[in-house]
């Protein structure tokens, strides 16, 4: 029911604002009844008009758009010409429209509004024919909707004004009728129409203000100022709610586009006689209102392409030995500050050769040029100009555009397309549309005395080695480096390597940051990592877009420029494609390992959070700095009548925490009788992780990392921790409680 | 903005003017946003050598154009800070480095002349012609040219 009230209530927004249009379009069609473009955008309003009410079953108004409509094709088509009589009734009939309107959004139905009269006056010089204009007794241009009752022109067998409040709603619907409760918005108050140029400028202030907040922050951490620090962190939320805000303005999920598709799809398959079933994977997924628009015609042809082209009659997919029902599948989703969207279908695939041959026939490549393409990049050449697949010209393809403007559309808005296919299973067209304007997480790394960014989401984990560990730990396979990931072979890339330059790390330690893309899984090695922060994606000129390795810059918190890292672009350039189907399988035998388990996230300094398993967690606590007291080289804390020792996670890890404070955040692990309070920065949250348990990275006090909330979380050792407040904690149990295991850590974590 | 409105002939030209490697050059006053002191400039792998790097102009990240390098002149000497130009192209904004900025000058068009046949190498497609000042040339650069590197 909601959505429905949805779907009318936009049906009512645009609509109102078409009919304002449509009363000055008229009104300069009378003036000049020879403005084709004028007709045919009326023609348009009211074509839409009647088949969105046709569509909700608001009949009336569906009847009244329907006469409307023939009287402005047999004006378009030149079978009669505007007169000021004819321009009347068209009035006459934005008028009830209108009113129509009104009431539909007082209580949802057509109610009691008259419209027989509007409908016989069209009709009547709709019979009147080629030459009404004499009979038209000529009242001057009515001011646009002023005048309705003018409408007692022609013959008109009923010639009464509509029974409409009459001077409908002026420019915006101001009022609604006074039977409905007064404190009701209408649908055309509660949402204005902002130009684009006026969000953008939002947009950038808001970026600019991220940044500077960005600067507060930095400098105010380091002092000590209370009320500075209190007014900076006031700051810190509502720069961040308000960039939210202003993104939520400009973007809108995909859905908007993908609900008109089901009846393209449905109405299509009847016509060329398939059946399909459409699916939607990620339809919440947001893109930017403008780039929203600018997918809609190429989305739309590929689909009808898929349909079409794609999936094949049933009676050929019975016999192929499918369903006979093709199953067209649109997924959309966000990969590295990209925004992916897919059309798939199950359908025939597309047969290279075919291709290739086409191709060569239609001359848009030489034989010799196709031999020496790899099948893939064969199928590419289905976006050449002049190129269609199409064995006939049917009443689907044939018309509207080719797959060469679809690539032009997308391409013009920074975006690329491919396609994949594999004969007999189907075809998968993939646009990968930029998201400019977009506030990433990413992290910040540094690189031959370079500080780059990479986009959070194609960062799986962060492994870090020391130099006795890296010297054996790092292995090649024929020249290529890898890392044991796991088990896994993860294949390593040096990013100063790829960007020809001389790493400045020279201690032996080695930082790699797992990512993803495509599939595919590598490693990219890096001097050092910084930090984890929003950035604010800028565009980069034209010459260094070319380059393929950077998808943008940012401006870091101190003010440098920093280049976003192009994962996509990193891992095609420096990974081979073989390796990418292995990997998936895998990893998808993997995950059924994996437990969900809920942790404990904390800050433990440095921007860095640590994931504690919750089911290892006693309590929270908070305890004075000045209780804090020491027993040779450890700290202790009088704690309920007990000794506690303390680890200090941002020591014990090797982060630079602060360590003023008066309070110290203390999470208590208490087992066999004895306790250990860990202290953290602060807490932060409480998560259901989905973490694997990786215990092949001892090093560190870590067993691994993972990424919660698109931060990268280290997943805390809470024994190695626990081991570094009290040596003796696990060897010398004070009770002996059998039940539990040797260690007396949940056994999930020790397991390998 | 309205500088330039007026006919070629005979008329005027507003011209900033600025140094490198010892000649003076100058570009149309309209295309130059601002001049700025030296900036950070972060380096960018692999990018043509003619590009210096990205500077933050207020919060714009706006790609420097090393104009000796696109010139084809030497370095310029260790030690020497570059100014910046920052000129604004189809409402792009790109900046250019250059040794030090000169003033903005009037010139006369009839004072122009086309670049000598003997000129050769890089600069031949950069720069306009020169300007015949009193005791010195004018080089005019071809702004649209010389940032797209």
């Amino acid at each position: 029911m909601d959505g429905m009230d949805e779907i009318v209530g936009e049906f009512l927004v645009e609509s109102y604002e078409n009919l304002d249009q449509l009363d000055r379009d008229l009104v300069a069609l009378e003036q000049d009844p020879q403005a084709r473009e004028l007709l045919a955008s009326v023609f348009r309003t009211i074509h839409t008009i009647k088949g969105t009410s046709g569509f909700l079953a608001f009949n009336k108004l569906e009847a009244v758009a329907h006469v409307g409509e023939n009287l402005l094709a047999k004006l378009r088509d030149g079978v009669m010409t505007m007169t000021p009589g004819v321009a009347d009734v068209l009035l006459q009939m934005v008028d009830t429209v209108r009113a129509l309107l009104t009431q539909i959004e007082v209580d949802g139905t057509e109610g009691a509004v008259e419209v027989d009269a509007a409908v016989a006056s069209i009709k009547a010089v709709l019979d009147a024919g080629a030459a009404p204009a004499a009979a038209a007794p000529a009242p001057e241009v009515a001011p646009a909707a002023e005048e309705p009752v003018a409408a007692a022109v022609v013959e008109a067998p009923v010639v009464l004004a509509p029974v409409v409040p009459a001077p409908a709603l002026p420019p915006a619907a101001e009022s609604a009728p006074a039977e409905a409760p007064t404190s009701r918005r209408t649908a055309a108050d509660s949402s204005i129409r902002v130009d684009v140029e006026v969000l953008d400028a939002l947009m950038r202030l808001t970026g600019e203000l991220v940044l500077t907040r960005n600067q507060i922050m930095q400098k105010v951490a380091s002092g000590v100022d209370m009320d500075l620090l209190r007014a900076s962190q006031r700051l810190n939320l509502i720069a961040g709610e308000l960039q939210e805000g202003v993104m939520k303005t400009r973007m809108q999920p995909i859905d908007h586009l993908w609900s008109k598709l089901p009846r393209v799809v449905r109405d299509l398959g009847a016509q060329c006689g398939r059946q399909v079933r459409l699916e939607m994977v990620g339809a919440d997924t947001e893109l930017d209102r403008t780039l929203l628009e600018a997918v809609k015609d190429p989305l739309t042809h590929l689909v009808r392409n898929s349909v079409d082209h794609g999936i094949e009659a049933p009676a050929d997919r019975l016999a192929a030995g499918k369903t006979a029902e093709g199953v067209l599948t649109l997924r959309a989703r966000h990969e590295s500050g990209q925004v992916v969207v897919e059309v798939a279908d199950d359908g025939a695939g597309i047969d290279p050769a075919k291709v290739g041959a086409k191709a060569v026939e239609r001359g848009l490549v030489t034989a010799d040029a196709l031999a020496r393409m790899s099948p893939a990049d064969v199928l590419q050449l289905i976006f050449l100009p002049g190129f269609s697949t199409a064995a006939a010209v049917t009443n689907v393809s044939g018309r509207g555009v080719g797959m060469d403007v679809v690539k032009t559309n997308i391409e013009s808005i920074g975006g690329t397309i491919e396609v994949e296919s594999v004969a007999g299973a189907g075809t998968v067209c993939r646009l990968r549309i930029p998201l400019t304007l977009a506030i990433v997480p990413a992290l910040t790394i540094e690189s031959a005395g370079d500080r780059y960014a990479i986009p959070q989401i194609s960062l799986q984990e962060l492994v870090a080695l020391d130099a006795e560990k890296a010297a054996t730990a790092l292995e090649d396979v024929g020249g290529a480096p890898v890392y044991r990931l796991r088990g896994e072979l993860l294949p390593l890339v040096t990013l100063a390597d790829v960007l020809g330059l001389a790493s400045e790390r020279t201690d032996g330690h080695v930082v790699i940051a797992v990512l993803r893309s495509e599939g595919r899984r590598f490693g990219l090695i890096v001097d050092r990592v910084i930090n984890t922060e929003e950035i604010v994606v800028k565009g980069v000129g034209g010459q260094l877009k070319s380059i393929g390795l950077y998808s943008g810059a940012t401006i870091l918190g101190d003010g440098a420029v920093a280049l976003i890292l192009d994962v996509q672009a990193l891992a095609r350039r420096a990974l081979r494609t073989e390796a990418s189907d292995r990997q998936e399988s895998r990893a998808a035998v993997t995950t059924v390992v994996e437990e969900r388990q809920r942790m404990l996230l904390a800050a433990i300094g440095g921007g860095r959070q640590v994931a504690i398993p919750l089911d290892t967690v006693t309590r929270l606590e908070q305890v004075k700095t000045s209780a804090v007291e020491r027993v040779g080289s450890r700290e202790v804390v009088q704690y309920r009548g007990a000794i506690l020792p303390i680890v200090r996670l941002d020591r014990h890890l090797g982060a630079f925490g602060d360590t003023d404070s008066d309070t110290l955040e203390v999470v208590v692990y208490a087992d066999h009788g004895r306790s250990v309070a860990i202290v953290v920065e602060e807490i932060l949250d409480i998560v259901d992780g989905e973490a694997a348990v990786r215990s092949d990275i001892d090093d560190l006090g870590l067993v691994g990392s993972a990424v919660f909330g698109d931060r990268v979380t280290e997943l805390l050792d809470v024994r190695a921790a626990i081991l570094a407040a009290d040596p003796s904690f696990f060897s010398a149990p004070l009770t002996t409680d059998a039940t539990t295991d040797a260690a007396g850590v949940p056994s999930g974590l020790l397991e390998v | 903005m309205t500088a330039t409105t007026a006919s070629p002939r005979g008329a005027t030209e507003q011209l900033a003017t600025f140094w490198l490697d010892g000649d003076l050059y100058g570009v149309e006053v309209e295309h130059v946003q601002e001049v700025l002191r030296s900036q950070n400039l972060t380096r960018v792998p692999l990018a043509p050598a003619a590009v210096a790097g990205l500077i933050n102009l207020r919060g714009q990240v706006v790609t420097a154009i090393e104009l000796r390098e696109r010139l084809g002149l030497t370095p310029r000497p260790e030690g020497t800070d570059a100014v910046v130009i920052v000129v604004r192209l189809h409402g792009e904004a790109v900046s250019l480095l250059v040794d030090s900025i000169a003033d903005v000058v009037d010139v006369d068009v009839r004072d122009f002349e086309s670049p000598p046949d003997t000129m050769d190498g890089r600069a031949r497609e950069l720069i306009r012609g020169a300007y015949k000042l009193d005791g010195q040339l004018l080089l005019a650069l071809d702004v649209n040219r010389a940032v797209g590197a």
